[in-house]
């Protein structure tokens, strides 16, 4: 069974938030992570990007397929994950340990669109 | 195979100054390369005797598998069996030996020969006029939406900038609207796995008038025939845009309906494909564009000369081979295959939309996953029984698709020899899955590290002696 931890905020193309203050670390679920397989690169924005939910920021590349990246939320990209880009695997070692980006939040309220760890966890038994 | 573990490279065979050759005396004296025009460093070609060379090469290609050693159900890739007829064709001399910058007055025959072959594709398609330039599926697809792009601009829609694409589709086809400068707008599919009509239609009364084409291929990518294409077709050409239709599996309805028949106006065709040409390594191919009557003003020139002429003599011969009558007995015998093998396998492996397939199906996985056998375990433990591995892991809808097609060369004994293989499989699974989950046992080369060859890939011969 694939981990969920409660707290988090998910989305329906299985990335994460963890929210602390006014930012929020974006990454990919353990079921998304254990669905693509062996990841073997992951192609991340540049710091002072802007990325907008719902929309595309970059993508994961496994040795099965390479999936796009979508924001769960809006706001300034303020550090990525250096660590992938040698070690991408690290996401399938832990997926929420091993955020990717690190957004400054511009609209909070957004965060009511995602769901909860239960509500996640129903998404992917259907 | 008396050489299964023939794996050197020539390179490894080289001998410094071995020769499979000697040349005569010189009797014309020596022309020297201007300094600046030479090489500062020797070539580093393979030195070795005409036996290595021979035999090399020929134990290379006694490793390869392809159509003509077995069995090939590579879902979506239509790898049909290539009659030896179609070779013997285009290897004629008076047409292997053509120039195309010939003066028109010498090629009568191949420009006939074009002619036919349009004549016979707008017969078969319900289309109006082809044109041959483009020199692949993918550059068809770029071709036939440049055709659509044409058409806007020449009405001032400067607008029409979107494509709506489904989510199961091809990679090919957002990667096409991308290069043309368009843009995708995805529609979902419905739980019987075709285009969601209100989906569509939110889509459609929200972007109409930015909305360029739509992108579909019939049957879909899960093998699944559309059989809402008039609804579909209404709603995009009420709103000013225009049908494409990817050719990609043409095959299953070659003879019995015709995409220009649905409502279609824009279609590439894969020639090496669906007419029945090699293509295993990647090409050589042919995506010729079709159109209806009015949008030929609008074709590009995206090639010089006449595109892959040698793949047009193949696709002709094909379909003179067949005639009339059996052309129209291709799309009901792949069908027919395609659905026999999912009824026989399906209460072994998951089967994730019900219902009558097309050419080709998608199981998602083994039906009993208790025993942790992965899609890639069986597809390599396939090997070690003689197959061709099915297509894995496309379309992404599903986490372990095994996508087969059988196409409709085969006979009866051979399918069933690969249904047994697949049940004995699926029960290897149960019974001893490591020896799936370690396959392939029988190859020259066992399990490869996909992980490695794709974080550290080594392409070349020096780079492998360096490291």
């Amino acid at each position: 069974m694939a981990k969920v931890i409660e707290g988090l905020y998910y989305s329906e193309s299985h990335e994460f938030v963890r929210v602390e203050g006014d930012y929020g670390f974006i990454g990919i679920t353990d079921y998304a992570q254990n669905a693509l397989g062996n990841v073997v690169y992951v192609d991340m924005p540049e710091v002072d990007d802007e990325v907008t939910a719902g929309e595309e920021f970059g993508a994961v590349e496994s040795v099965k397929a390479a999936s796009d990246l979508n924001s769960p939320v809006s706001g300034t990209v303020v550090e990525v994950n250096e660590a992938l880009e040698d070690t991408p695997e690290l996401i399938n070692q832990d997926a929420y340990e091993n955020w990717i980006i690190k957004v400054e939040l511009s609209d909070k309220s957004e965060l009511e669109n995602l769901m909860d760890a239960k509500a996640y966890e129903a998404f992917c038994a259907k | 195979m008396n050489n299964r573990l023939y794996g050197n490279l020539i390179f490894e065979l080289s001998k410094e100054g071995r020769r499979g050759y000697s040349l005569p005396k010189n009797r014309f004296g020596n022309y020297e390369i201007p300094t600046e025009m030479r090489r500062s460093n020797d070539a580093a070609l393979p030195e070795c005797d005409e036996p290595t060379v021979v035999r090399h090469y020929t134990n290379l290609s006694a490793n390869n598998f392809g159509v003509d050693n077995g069995f090939y159900p590579l879902g979506s890739c239509t790898m049909k069996y290539n009659p030896k007829i179609n070779e013997e064709m285009a290897a004629l001399p008076q047409f292997q030996n053509l120039h195309p910058d010939q003066p028109a007055a010498t090629t009568r025959g191949a420009q006939a020969i074009v002619e036919l072959l349009e004549r016979s594709l707008c017969a078969l398609t319900g289309l109006a006029h082809f044109t041959f330039k483009p020199y692949a599926g993918a550059h068809g697809e770029l071709t036939g939406l440049m055709v659509i792009d044409n058409y806007h601009r020449a009405q001032g829609n400067m607008q029409r900038k979107k494509v709506v694409v489904p989510d199961s589709a091809h990679g090919t086809n957002p990667a096409s609207a991308a290069v043309c400068g368009l843009e995708i707008i995805e529609v979902k599919s419905g739980a019987d796995g075709q285009v969601d009509l209100a989906d569509l239609q939110r889509i459609v009364s929200t972007e109409g008038a930015n909305i360029a084409a739509m992108m579909m291929t019939n049957p879909n990518t899960l093998g699944l025939f559309e059989t809402r294409i008039p609804e579909i077709a209404k709603l995009i050409h009420d709103c000013g845009a225009l049908m494409y239709y990817d050719g990609a599996n043409l095959n299953p309805m070659l003879g019995v309906c015709r995409p220009g028949d649905m409502g279609f106006d824009v279609m590439h065709i894969n020639l090496h494909k669906t007419f029945s040409t090699p293509h295993g390594g990647g090409g050589p191919g042919s995506g010729p564009v079709g159109v209806r009557e009015g949008l030929q003003q609008f074709f590009p020139v995206v090639s010089p000369y006449h595109g892959n002429f040698a793949v047009m003599m193949r696709a002709y011969a094909y379909i003179l081979t067949l005639g009339r009558e059996n052309v129209r007995k291709v799309g009901p015998l792949a069908t027919l295959n395609a659905n026999y093998i999912k009824e026989s396998l399906r209460d072994v492996y998951e089967l994730p939309i019900d219902g009558l397939c097309c050419h080709e199906f998608v199981f998602d996985g083994l039906k009993n996953k208790s025993t942790g056998v992965t899609t890639m375990d069986v597809a390599k433990r396939l090997l070690d029984y003689g197959y061709h591995a099915p297509t894995i892991y496309f379309p992404l809808l599903f986490h372990e698709s095994l996508m087969i097609e059988p196409t409709e060369n085969e006979s009866r004994e051979t399918i069933d020899g690969f249904i047994d293989v697949m049940r004995r499989i699926a029960e290897e699974a149960l019974t001893t899955p490591d020896e799936v989950k370690t396959a392939p046992h029988k190859t020259p080369i066992g399990r490869v590290d996909d992980v490695l060859a794709a974080k550290h890939p080594v392409v070349t011969f020096r780079q492998m002696k360096e490291e």
